[in-house]
């Protein structure tokens, strides 16, 4: 599997992202040798080993439905860059 | 051309926790924005969610009230998407392992059971909320996470929908399910119940599915049975003048009734769904599925028909009854207190629903208590008043919460039930109105009715009807 540019371009307009014509061709070839590395996997016979999505054999962990407290507002709000009345404030959301 | 419309529905409730999915922040609504966030819902670098394991067994509970098929292995995995209502940039949701699948929900449409099947059914955490200032020229949103984290569920059903009345019945349904086995509150004002519908048209007797439509931002059951409405005569429209339906995503707009194209969405491999390793996997066993089970309480089809049976209520009284659970929890206890289910029926269906329309009353939070309308059923029987006054008594009582005796006394509501004193209120009466009288001697019965009234006007609805009616009849025979 190859990765282009359209590929490239693709992906940075999913992540909302804008990139620069340099940083677009150093993408491809940083996700090209990333995934050719990857690749080296293939030459492995999985055809009977499932799926594995974790490590641990641990399952069920749960927390119980306990009220905890919520931080202050003035803590929720003080890395955002722009506010209003409680509320983030964000460029507009067009629908 | 004759269509046949298919029609699918994606519900999301909020479930009734206390507490966030993942974290212990609070889930009340109505709050000011963002004072119930924690660095964990707000994605915080660094953060780890630990699963509420009450959300997980609300989310359990639904998928065997809907007949699901329940795998003993469950994970979770992340929905990725960049919106600013999501802190994370991603969604924690299921993808590739359901917590139920393959279920059903029967409905009844004009007294015909149908079966709905459900694809699936999935927990997921809620978005925040974006608010769009109205003021002209605004160039901002904003957003408040109070919601963001709260648990999801999600219920998938297939297409098997034809009409708007299926769809009707099958929200009803769903709602009444969830109420009943009290996972979700289904306040649909307060967003905790939410629909979507997928409509697609397609030639009868075609067995191919034509390309659906989703319609998002519908707001209430009767927006959603619009919005197909709509849509159906949309697509119907397309597909006469020979061109094809575009897959879509449509907005539903209140105020015109009728929706519009959104702007073109990410395809659901763009969501690029891979188990979440936050949060390790969920294993199901046979001990704890059962006591989950042990848990569902009678769903809303089954009560309805022992109503039937068991009271001998018509299906239609029934039907009223169960409609909300709090209702026939009402008249269950009642009827435990005083073995008169038809009598408490017609003061639940007709007089109870009337003054909660009326008075704008929260059904949830009735002052009026079981035992107190079995008490005014008993003083009715008695003699202690007449239904005329009963009716006004139980107009008090769901204003104040005050015992039927107290009412009575207080309003001196007792029933006139001495002979002597509705003798001489008659004598009164006969004497003032002489044409009345000659009018029933010459044969007009209705003239006894009339003067009937008239007694009962003197006492302002005390006195006994069944005693007014023999003495007057008595009396102008004379
Ligand atoms: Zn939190």
């Amino acid at each position: 599997m190859m990765i282009d540019k359209d590929e490239v371009e693709y992906i940075a307009n999913l992540s909302r992202i804008s990139l620069n014509e340099r940083e677009k061709d150093m993408f491809v070839h940083q996700l090209n040798d990333i995934l050719s590395y990857i690749e080296k996997l293939n030459t492995l016979d999985t055809k009977n080993v499932k799926p594995m999505a974790y490590i641990l054999k641990v399952s069920n962990v749960f927390r119980e439905d306990k009220l905890e407290t919520s931080i202050p507002i003035q803590d929720v709000l003080i890395n955002a860059p722009s506010t209003k009345s409680g509320f983030f404030k964000v460029p507009k959301v067009i629908e | 051309m004759t269509y046949e419309v298919v029609i699918g529905l994606e519900t999301h409730a909020e479930l009734a926790t206390v507490t966030k999915l993942f974290c212990g922040c609070s889930t009340q609504f109505g709050v000011d924005p963002n004072m119930q966030v924690c660095p964990v819902c707000l994605g915080m670098p660094g953060v780890l969610p630990v699963m509420n394991k009450k959300a997980f067994e609300y989310a359990l509970k639904a998928a065997v009230a809907l007949n699901c098929k329940i795998d003993e292995f469950t994970n979770f995995d992340r929905k990725s998407y960049y919106y600013p209502d999501l802190p994370k940039n991603y969604q924690v949701s299921q993808n590739y392992h359901n917590l139920g699948a393959d279920g059903y929900l029967d409905i009844s449409v004009n007294g015909v059971t149908n079966r709905i099947r459900i694809h699936n059914v999935h927990l997921e955490e809620e978005a925040g909320k974006l608010i769009h200032p109205e003021e002209v020229g605004a160039d901002y949103s904003l957003v408040d996470f109070n919601r963001a984290g709260v648990p999801l569920l999600e219920i998938v059903s297939y297409p098997d929908m034809r009409r708007v009345d299926e769809v009707e019945s099958y929200m009803q349904t769903l709602r009444k399910i969830l109420l009943y086995t009290e996972v979700s509150d289904c306040k649909m004002q307060e967003g905790s119940l939410r629909f979507e519908a997928s409509i697609s048209l397609r030639k009868k007797g075609c067995d191919k599915l034509g390309n659906r439509v989703e319609i998002k931002n519908l707001n209430s059951m009767k927006s959603v049975l619009k919005a197909i409405e709509y849509e159906t005569i949309r697509q119907r429209d397309v597909l006469d003048r020979g061109e094809t339906v575009g897959r879509e995503t449509r907005l539903w707009d209140e105020v015109n009734e009728k929706s519009a194209r959104m702007r073109s969405k990410e395809e659901s491999q763009d969501y690029r769904y891979f188990p979440e390793p936050d949060l390790l996997p969920v294993l199901i066993d046979e001990k704890w599925l059962r006591a989950i089970k042990d848990t569902i309480p009678e769903l809303p089809l089954a009560r309805r028909q022992r109503f039937i049976e068991g009271f001998a209520l018509s299906g239609y009284d029934a039907s009223l009854l169960i409609d909300e659970k709090i209702l026939a929890d009402f008249f269950e206890e009642c009827v435990k207190i005083l073995n008169r289910p038809k009598a408490f029926c017609n003061w639940i269906t007709n007089d109870l629903l009337r003054e909660v329309k009326d008075r704008k009353l929260d059904i949830y939070h009735l002052k009026i208590k079981p035992k107190q309308l079995a008490a005014l059923v008993e003083i009715i029987e008695k003699g202690t008043i007449s239904s005329t006054i009963a009716k006004e008594v139980f107009s008090e009582m769901i204003q104040t919460g005050k015992d039927p005796k107290t009412v009575v006394e207080e309003k001196k509501l007792v029933q006139i039930s001495d002979e002597g004193l509705i003798e001489a209120i008659i004598t009164k009466v006969i004497s003032g109105n002489p044409d009345a009288v000659e009018d029933y001697k010459k044969g007009k019965k209705n003239a006894l009715t009339f003067l009937v009234g008239q007694v009962m006007k003197e006492t302002k609805g005390k006195a006994n009807p069944k005693m007014v009616n023999e003495l007057l009849e008595k009396k102008v025979r004379v």
